[in-house]
């Protein structure tokens, strides 16, 4: 056991004596989520609004009023019947309808409670989620300084998603990071860490010690299974408190079933390193096994619904596609357990396959 | 007591044989040396019986234990030093060493008695990283590593290699201190001269052994009668002798050129008439004893011969 | 000696990193077609002079002159008229004899039918013609190291710098080494040689010996023997490292 913690102890002096690796590990999701979060989410303005009022009574004037007076929005026009927004989402330059309910403010008076209907076109939903919460909040305003409590209200936004039903592309870039990194660290810097020992020839001695191979093998995954857990959480962080991403499921379903991925990641990566047998050849296999279809073909960057049937086969293998719906399921639509069952038991299943391949490779000799 | 038996190893990678029916024995607390150029295949014997490879034919056993059944045994007795430097760069030299001995659930302090002559004479660059060293230094840290679980065998792949005669001579002075210690040690060079300091060895030349004998008794064992000769013109020298109807062999050595003749019998006034007669001055013939080196290539050209 | 061409003149030589100095005052001439011996204990500083000699490194002060070129200025035309070789890379693996020859004839810019005219005789002169399609990977070391250094010298050029050429390699392909080394001196090539082999370091014509950075002998090997009363060269270098 002594050994064994002697063992862990060196792969943690590695890892941190290679500043530069350091570096990278933890500045490439940071920066990731940045340019991501940014790119996506540019400040308002004269967002186009259509409203229909079947309240017309003093509290909506007002609202109305304020929100044609707020820079960021415009009153595009007002309509009377609610089927008209369809047609005006459809043209594709409004982006938001405010629909007040009738008998807006005396149903606030009496029944102490009301609701005004946002409907928010969400091919942009990042966008969306903006205008969202800029009308919300005029609206609590304007309820407030009547009322003096803004909860009174109850805002009801609907994101109408025309185009882009399941939110497709847009928050994507916070599952799509976190299975990029994920795999990253995982996969490729431990069948790189593996295949520098065997490179330095100091493989031979450990082989020759009385460690044991599991024991190496372990010792090599647990490192990184730390830092691509801490990656995790600081992805999940920033997401959540930079830039406003949702988790609206359990956070603790989130990280245990992401502790699955970065499992499978490690033994990808432990299984990696026993087919190539130096550093260089271990990386190109991991970029090119592992990042590129983890961009391409995982649901990252392109959805897979448009690609060749070809392709959306060649998806299933992709683990990054699996962990990408649970991230996706858990944190923006807030689904539990069992609607992510499906894609746990194939990760789970992966891993299985993978510890089995690595186990049977990683010789306790040279050839 | 023979602590390794090597029993009739066969080893190919491919269709190259890398080891042609080795046989040979070390005895316990004797410096045995496998003396060879690069690709006689000594990494590949030294992999062998440090368990690294396994064996297309024949038995290694290191203390009576099959090295293929009982490796988990062995490798705890075995100090085992690889032809590249494997050492981490990254880690300070005490980091390596505190490394090598929790791997091998020793410590630093438990066998210090044991490294302290090499160690010591590192100690002071200990919060160096290891790969800032020197090339001898390196050498020294990694025997320290090797030796830091005091094991019974210690097996050292080239450890001279690419290192200056100088320290060469103090790293074999460290060895024999070791070897008073009762620690069983194989090492592999290809520097012909340090056969000398090994109590027996093995020459080794493409997979097969030439010769396995005390270093003396090599010698000893040279078939023919071998001449130093010297004139002024080396370069003229060698040429000529190079012609010369009798050469058996002619090497040079140094300032001087080895001969041997082809015939058994002869006056060695031939040769010095022949050189003459090429207008050579200053020509000095010595008979001497035949070093290791002048038995392995002796043993090189019959091996070709065959 | 002396009124031969000079070849390499080194005058006040030093380089320093940082605090350390490497090389301290380094002077010595190296004449045309001469075997000249570099040897130094590991760390004596012979590699970083080396690397000087050969243009890829500038001295922190002093005069280095290879073929009457500028250390300082004129480090391509130096790369022109040298040959390198060393131990630890020769030759490209994974190419063919024929083809590195090709390649290294047409990098040191020889023309198409010089490559093809010269590549054949080394070829022929190394016995090599039923294994000019091999790969280098394929070849013996001892092969390996007389291409090497072969192909070092096809470009014909005043200097050649070998970095322990015959390190490992057995004792016959060792002398069959040297014996190409006297042809290429014999036709006026200059030799800078460093080896661990000592018996190999009688084979030079002079020797310098370097030890902590500085040069503390410099003779032939036969004077170097008697002014250290030794039978050997083995035995002056041990006595200048020991500082005995």
């Amino acid at each position: 056991m002594k050994a064994f913690l002697g063992f862990i102890k060196k792969e943690f002096i590695h890892i941190f004596r290679d500043f530069k690796t350091m570096i990278i590990l933890f500045g490439i999701p940071v920066t990731q989520i940045m340019i991501f979060g940014y790119a996506v989410t540019n400040e308002i303005s004269n967002v186009k609004v259509i409203i229909l009022d079947n309240a017309k009574d003093e509290i909506s004037r007002d609202i109305i009023h304020k929100i044609e007076a707020s820079r960021y929005f415009m009153i595009a026009d007002y309509i009377q019947d609610p089927n008209d927004i369809e047609a005006y989402f459809k043209k594709g330059d409004v982006k938001e309808a405010i629909i007040f309910e009738k008998d807006l403010e005396k149903k606030l008076r009496k029944e102490g409670t009301a609701s005004i209907q946002l409907i928010l076109d969400a091919i942009d939903a990042n966008t969306a989620t903006l205008i969202e919460s800029y009308t919300s909040s005029i609206i609590r305003t304007s309820v407030n300084e009547k009322y003096s409590n803004p909860q009174l209200i109850r805002i009801q936004p609907e994101f109408r998603m025309l185009y882009n039903e399941n939110m497709e592309g847009t928050y994507m870039f916070v599952p799509g990071t976190m299975a990029l990194i994920l795999i990253l660290i995982s996969a490729m810097m431990t069948s790189i860490s593996i295949t520098k020992e065997k490179e330095l020839g100091t493989m031979e001695i450990l082989l020759v010690s009385p460690l044991r191979p599991t024991q190496i093998i372990i010792g090599k995954v647990i490192p990184y299974f730390f830092l691509s857990f801490i990656n995790a959480v600081i992805i999940l962080a920033l997401s959540y408190f930079v830039f406003d991403v949702p988790i609206y499921g359990n956070f603790f379903l989130l990280m245990a079933l992401s502790m699955l991925f970065i499992m499978m990641a490690l033994s990808l990566g432990i299984m990696i390193s026993t087919l190539s047998s130096s550093q260089q050849s271990a990386m190109m296999i991991s970029i090119f096994v592992l990042m590129l279809p983890t961009m391409l073909l995982s649901g990252f960057i392109f959805p897979i619904d448009n690609m060749p049937t070809l392709l959306q086969l060649l998806s299933n293998v992709v683990p990054a596609k699996w962990y990408i719906s649970i991230v996706k399921k858990i944190m923006l639509v807030g689904v539990d357990f069992q609607f992510v069952i499906k894609e746990t038991l194939i990760l789970f299943g992966m891993c299985i396959l993978f510890i089995g391949v690595s186990i049977k490779r990683f010789k306790i000799r040279l050839d | 007591m023979n602590i390794i038996e090597v029993n009739h190893i066969n080893k190919s990678f491919g269709a190259v044989r890398a080891l042609n029916d080795i046989k040979f024995s070390v005895k316990e607390g004797e410096i045995f040396g496998l003396i060879g150029p690069d690709g006689a295949g000594k990494t590949t014997l030294f992999r062998l019986f440090t368990t690294l490879l396994l064996p297309d034919k024949g038995q290694i056993f290191i203390n009576n234990k099959n090295v293929v059944k009982h490796y988990k045994e062995i490798r705890h007795i075995m100090g085992y030093m690889p032809g590249r430097f494997s050492l981490y760069q990254d880690l300070s030299v005490e980091e390596n060493l505190q490394f090598f001995a929790t791997i091998f659930q020793s410590s630093i302090e438990e066998n210090y008695d044991l490294i302290k002559p090499i160690y010591s004479q590192i100690e002071d660059f200990k919060k160096r990283r290891a790969g800032a060293l020197s090339g001898g230094m390196k050498q020294k840290l990694a025997l320290s590593c090797a030796l830091i679980h005091k094991p019974q065998i210690l097996v050292l792949d080239e450890p001279t290699t690419g290192v200056d005669s100088v320290s060469r001579k103090e790293f074999w002075e460290i060895l024999h201190q070791l070897k008073e210690k009762g620690i069983t040690i194989v090492v592999s060079t290809p520097y012909m001269d340090e056969a000398g300091l090994c109590d027996r060895v093995a020459l080794i030349q493409k997979g097969r052994i030439l010769s396995i004998d005390t270093p003396l008794n090599i010698e000893k064992s040279f078939p023919k009668h071998l001449y130093a000769i010297k004139t002024k013109d080396m370069h003229k020298l060698i040429h000529d002798l190079e012609k010369y109807q009798y050469t058996h062999s002619t090497f040079p050595f140094g300032q001087f050129v080895h001969y041997t003749d082809k015939r058994n019998e002869f006056n060695i006034r031939d040769v010095y008439d022949y050189l003459e007669k090429n207008s050579h001055i200053q020509i000095s013939i010595d008979k001497i004893k035949a070093g290791i080196e002048d038995c392995f290539m002796e043993l090189m050209i019959n091996q070709e011969e065959k | 000696m002396k009124d031969a061409e000079r070849i390499i003149k080194v005058r006040k030589l030093y380089k320093k990193f940082g605090s350390f100095t490497a090389n301290k005052d380094l002077n010595f001439d190296v004449y045309k077609g001469e075997i000249f011996g570099f040897l130094g204990a590991n760390g004596a500083g012979k590699t970083t002079a080396m690397k000087i000699l050969c243009g890829l490194s500038k001295p922190t002060s002093g005069e280095v002159k290879i073929a009457n070129y500028d250390i300082y200025t004129q480090t391509n035309e130096i790369k022109k008229n040298i040959g390198y070789m060393s131990q630890k890379f020769s030759l490209y693996e994974d190419l063919t004899i024929k083809e590195n020859i090709r390649l290294f004839g047409g990098i040191y810019g020889l023309s198409k039918s010089e490559i093809e005219k010269r590549g054949k005789e080394l070829i022929k002169h190394l016995e090599l013609e039923g294994a000019k399609d091999k790969l280098i990977k394929d070849i013996p070391l001892g092969w390996k190291q007389k291409l090497a250094f072969s192909i070092a010298v096809l470009h014909e050029p005043d200097i050649v710098f070998l970095d322990e050429p015959t390190g490992g390699v057995d004792p016959i392909t060792r002398r069959q080494f040297w014996k190409l080394i006297y042809e290429a001196a014999g036709k006026g090539v200059t030799i800078f040689v460093t080896t661990h082999y000592m018996d190999e370091a009688e084979y030079c014509n002079r020797l310098s010996i370097m030890v902590d950075g500085e040069i503390v002998a410099l003779d032939d090997p036969l004077s170097l023997i008697k002014q250290y009363k030794s039978s050997n060269m083995d035995e002056v270098f041990l006595k200048l490292v020991r500082k005995i």
